[in-house]
């Protein structure tokens, strides 16, 4: 005997029964991120950096003084090149250079990923095939010496090339995620709604998918930055980009060239590395706060709670914590041993 | 078996996507880098040598461009990339063949050590969450954001000098011969510590990292809990449960990302001017030796292939539902 | 049949999702026992709290719940009762498994998909009987696994070759391998086509024939229940609403959540019933109704109902101590 469907709606069996909370407070809920907001700080020093670099900078970039290989005072905050030149100039300039770089080949690489990775993972078949085949060669083949390759062979490549070669060699990782959420998306529910009732192609993969991707993009952009970042710097630090336009990779390209190092010359090579550091560190916490935000699970400090009382929790895996029982409700229950709370 | 036929025909189609990008990139690109080397070295270049460089180059502008293309393509299964300027006259395979084994042996080895390592301590970070290793975190990912390169500098400059056991530069001490001799060795790991301690450094975070969070995520599998419902001594869950099938997303994502690496790790070479392919890459861009520079890539791009293909069997290997089908 | 002698004693028990001022409760006050020998069924809609209470009692709750009350006493034969929540980790892990197992809802996830049959279920027995010779264990599993009617040709296969029927086979094998006094069953068969249900649970009656055990069976099918469990207890908004004899509650339930779920569900034998639905939904966590949670969808509800929370005690109107009710009906109020 088989029973007959049931008709009942009301009484659903399983399916959690959280409610979507308004897009506005979940945005809010991001910049609260620690992570994120230390990272969009910093992020956003580095962008005021850029902008008035050139005209806060004491010196010109390229002016040789008198005052060579000097070490930082204050006159020259980070110090001076062989060539007498202000080192901290050199950085206020530089940063316009790499945010520039840094952020074109961002938006060129994700503008590619997700034309690339939707597209692919939306029409399936052999376009997603096609598609996932190529952004698999480019994901495969090393990006830094293609990038060195093709930038040492361009003549006379300036900013705005050496973003273009960056941008089109490293959108592949975006693609792959991108093409794997859009396929999990194409198979829920709403779309394939949406796509039963007729809707058009651009406007189910514009309303109905892209809405749903946004974190991801909002992280593969950020990744892409970073690599950027380190790629164009790189590139100045072997001496392929032209050296006549400033950025930290061009201060570090002397100060190797220079032999700042056996001058014993910290002062030259100190600041743009650490700047490269601090902006990556950043950029790298702005994804943190994004991965946290799309798996809550990940946040590391949600593991150490304290109860009202403020006694120390520890939430762990396969062991669920029992909280302590305040002294007036003792039982009668003889217990064995008393569990540490921590 | 057809998983690892279809990775094979798959590298195999990549190996041909990269020769054939590194057919075009010089043809497509507007000006003529090589002739004026050419003319530069004119009478000391045999007349074969600068046919295959009109090959490697596209100067043979009579040939259609199929033409050029398979004979390209002969070319490089001879293994004929032309010849270097840089070290002048001696080929680029030749070059090439003295440096792979230096970047193998330093790039490859510090990368698996960096993979193991980053591997254990992300097991450990994403099982006991809270602990000092979630502390641990910050640190490395601003060791990761330091490029490869400054990280080299900055070690040679605190830790190399006259006094100190760490070599600043070199492969090996200068008066040896490369031999398979007990000094030759010990000097040429002496030389490689540095290096591999900054790559290290570098490169480990992205392995916590992912191992934690792949850990997080599986640690809320239903298997995890039934292993625990079992009462399994901690340690199996962690492993051989948990840690086991973190594992497997790892492994690909070593996979995918080794071109990353190792682009990134070349750069050590040449703050350590270490006698690897990093480092011809440095000379080849410094004196524009465009044959030198294609080489090199190709030589990366074949190696990084060939290692992928290795993480594939890797995984076969761990993951039983990929061992069979049908 | 079942017993009079308890073998696991519920009290008092709770259990929060979150600390603090994000915490909600989950399970409320929850009291039941499970005698030795029986079936005592758990039902109720998602988020009722039955699995959490479930999974709360062996302690396998994920983070972020917390058990914030209660006591979990066990009865091991022919020894003395102790408290499950005061063990140490050490005491617990010894416990699990060997005197209370569980099969999971999903049999496709419950077991590591790495590993084949064999190694999940040697690792088990080694764990807990370490003087036990490799043969010995490997005669064990097999032996269990020809129980639940698995050939021992399928111990070196992997999960993914197995099918779902056999792979829950696979799961209450595992779980009777070590001989455990209760089994906790979570909807163990809601993943399964009809027949393969039918099929396992016919097996599992067998099985408690012979191996004795008890079982808490969880699942929101009472229909399921009825035919197959000794007592039925209903969980509605974190608590339980009604507990009493399966047969009872079939034919005279008390509270109206129990009404309408077994209304909600078509019984397997016996006269068809028109299946209607409870109106609403379950109740969120985070902001319970007043009084009886179940107020807000009672068709019976009165003032009473939104002001006070009913107490689960045995009905004026039946004097019978084996069952009880928490609702503010006439004739159903608690007795003293």
């Amino acid at each position: 005997m088989s029973a007959p469907t049931s008709t009942v709606t009301t009484v659903s069996p399983e399916g959690p029964a959280v409610e979507a909370k308004p897009a506005k407070r979940r945005r809010l809920r991001f910049v609260a991120n620690g992570k994120a907001a230390t990272g969009l700080i910093v992020l956003g020093f580095f962008c005021l950096i850029a902008i008035i670099g050139p005209w806060i900078a004491p010196y010109d970039p390229s002016a040789r003084s008198s005052d060579l290989i000097q070490p930082p005072s204050s006159e020259h905050w980070f110090g001076t090149t062989h060539l007498g030149q202000d080192i901290f100039s050199q950085m206020l300039v530089g940063t316009r250079g790499v945010m520039f770089v840094g952020l074109l080949a961002g938006l060129v690489a994700t503008a590619l990923s997700i034309l690339i990775g939707v597209s692919s993972g939306f029409l399936g078949g052999a376009a997603d095939e096609g598609l996932s085949a190529l952004s698999n060669v480019f994901l495969v083949i090393p990006a830094l010496p293609l990038i060195i390759i093709v930038a040492s062979t361009i003549p006379g490549a300036g900013d705005l090339m050496v973003a273009l070669v960056i941008g089109f060699t490293s959108w592949a990782w975006g693609a792959r995620v991108l093409r794997a959420q859009t396929l999990s998306l194409r198979r829920r529910d709403y779309v394939e709604a949406a796509r039963a009732t007729g809707e058009s192609t651009w406007r189910i993969i514009t309303a109905e998918i892209m809405p749903n991707l946004t974190a991801i993009i909002a992280s593969s952009f950020v990744g892409t930055v970073i690599f950027a970042i380190m790629s164009e710097i790189t590139l100045a630090f072997i001496g392929i980009s032209t050296i006549s336009e400033w950025n930290w990779g061009t201060i570090l390209f002397w100060a190797q060239s220079q032999q700042a190092l056996a001058q014993g010359a910290w002062w030259w090579f100190v600041p743009a590395g650490l700047a490269i550091a601090i902006l990556g560190t950043a950029l790298s916490l702005i994804n943190f706060g994004i991965d946290e935000f799309v798996s809550p699970r990940l946040r590391s400090s949600g593991h150490h709670h304290k109860t009202k009382d403020g006694q120390p929790i520890r939430m762990r895996v396969g062991f669920t914590p029992i909280l302590p029982k305040p002294e007036q409700n003792a039982t009668p229950v003889v217990r064995k041993k008393k569990e540490a709370a921590a | 078996m057809k998983f690892l036929l279809q990775r094979v025909a798959f590298y195999l189609f990549t190996a041909w996507a990269a020769l054939t990008i590194n057919f075009f990139i010089p043809r497509l690109i507007p000006g003529d880098p090589v002739t004026s080397l050419i003319n530069k070295y004119q009478g000391q270049i045999s007349t074969e040598a600068i046919q295959s460089l009109y090959v490697l180059f596209g100067l043979d502008k009579d040939a259609s461009l199929w033409s050029q293309y398979v004979d390209y393509w002969g070319q490089v299964f001879r293994g004929d990339l032309g010849l270097s300027f840089t070290f002048f006259p001696t080929p680029v395979a030749d070059v090439l063949n003295q440096s792979l084994p230096w970047t193998i042996a330093l790039v490859g080895l510090t990368t698996l050590a960096s993979f193991a390592i980053g591997t254990g301590l992300g097991i450990l970070a994403g099982w006991r969450r809270g602990s000092w290793l979630d502390g641990l975190l910050p640190v490395t990912t601003f060791l990761s954001s330091i490029p490869y390169f400054w990280l080299g500098l900055l070690a040679i400059t605190l830790l190399a000098g006259p006094d100190s056991i760490f070599p600043s530069s070199g492969g090996y001490e200068p008066g040896l011969v490369p031999s398979w001799d007990g000094a030759f060795i010990g000097s040429a790991i002496q030389h490689s510590l540095l290096p591999a301690i900054t790559i290290l450094i570098s490169s480990v975070s992205g392995w916590i990292l992912s191992m934690r969070n792949m850990m997080v995520t599986v640690a809320s599998e239903d298997y995890i809990t039934v292993a625990h419902a079992k009462g399994l001594p901690e340690k199996r869950v962690m492993m051989s449960y948990a840690a086991r099938n973190a594992l497997l997303p790892n492994v690909s994502g070593f996979a995918l990302s080794l071109g990353f690496i190792v682009g990134g790790t070349l750069l050590v070479e040449i703050v350590f001017s270490y006698p690897g392919i990093g480092y011809n890459l440095f000379q080849a861009v410094g004196s524009k030796d465009y044959p030198l520079m294609q080489g090199v890539f190709l030589v990366i791009t074949l190696s990084v292939l060939v290692a992928n293909l290795i993480a594939d069997v890797a995984y076969l290997l761990l993951d039983p539902r990929t061992r069979k089908e049908g | 049949m079942s017993g009079k002698e308890p073998v696991l004693e519920i009290k008092d028990f709770s259990v929060d999702y979150g600390l603090g001022d994000e915490g909600v409760q989950a399970v409320r006050d929850v009291t039941l026992t499970l005698h030795r020998g029986e079936v005592l069924g758990l039902a109720g809609e998602s988020g009722s709290g039955k699995s959490t209470l479930a999974y709360g009692v062996t302690r396998l709750l994920p983070p972020p719940g917390v058990i914030s009350g209660g006591e979990v006493i066990y009865h091991p034969p022919g020894g003395d009762p102790y408290d499950v929540m005061s063990l140490t980790n050490a005491e617990l892990r010894a416990f699990r498994w060997a005197e209370t197992s569980i099969v999971f809802q999903g049999a496709m996830n419950s077991l590591n998909p790495v590993h084949k049959v064999s190694t999940q279920m040697l690792d088990v027995i080694k764990a807990h009987e370490p003087d036990l010779s490799p043969e010995a264990r490997i005669a064990r599993a097999k032996d269990m696994l020809k129980l639940v009617g698995i050939s021992a040709d399928r111990m070196d296969a992997y999960p993914h070759q197995l099918s779902g029927g056999m792979r829950q086979r696979v799961m209450i094998g595992m779980a009777l391998v070590l001989e455990p006094q209760i089994v906790i069953m979570d909807e163990p068969t809601t993943a399964l086509d009809v027949v393969m249900q039918r099929q396992i649970l016919a097996q599992l009656v067998e099985l408690r024939e012979r191996l004795g055990f008890s079982v808490l069976f969880i699942t929101h099918d009472l229909s399921l229940l009825v035919e197959f469990s000794d007592r039925i207890a209903i969980m509605y908004g974190g608590r339980i609403v009604e507990e009493a004899k399966s047969a009872d509650l079939y034919k005279d339930s008390l509270h109206p959540y129990s009404e309408g779920l077994l209304k909600s569900f078509p019984a397997l034998r016996g006269p068809r019933k028109e299946l209607a639905g409870i109106p609403g939904s379950p109740p969120d966590l985070r902001g319970m109704p007043t009084g009886c949670s179940f107020h807000p969808r009672c068709p019976h509800a009165f003032d009473r109902c939104s002001e006070e929370v009913p107490l689960l005690g045995i009905p004026s109107a039946r004097n019978d101590p084996s069952r009880s009710v928490a609702c503010w009906l006439p004739g159903r109020v608690p007795v003293g």
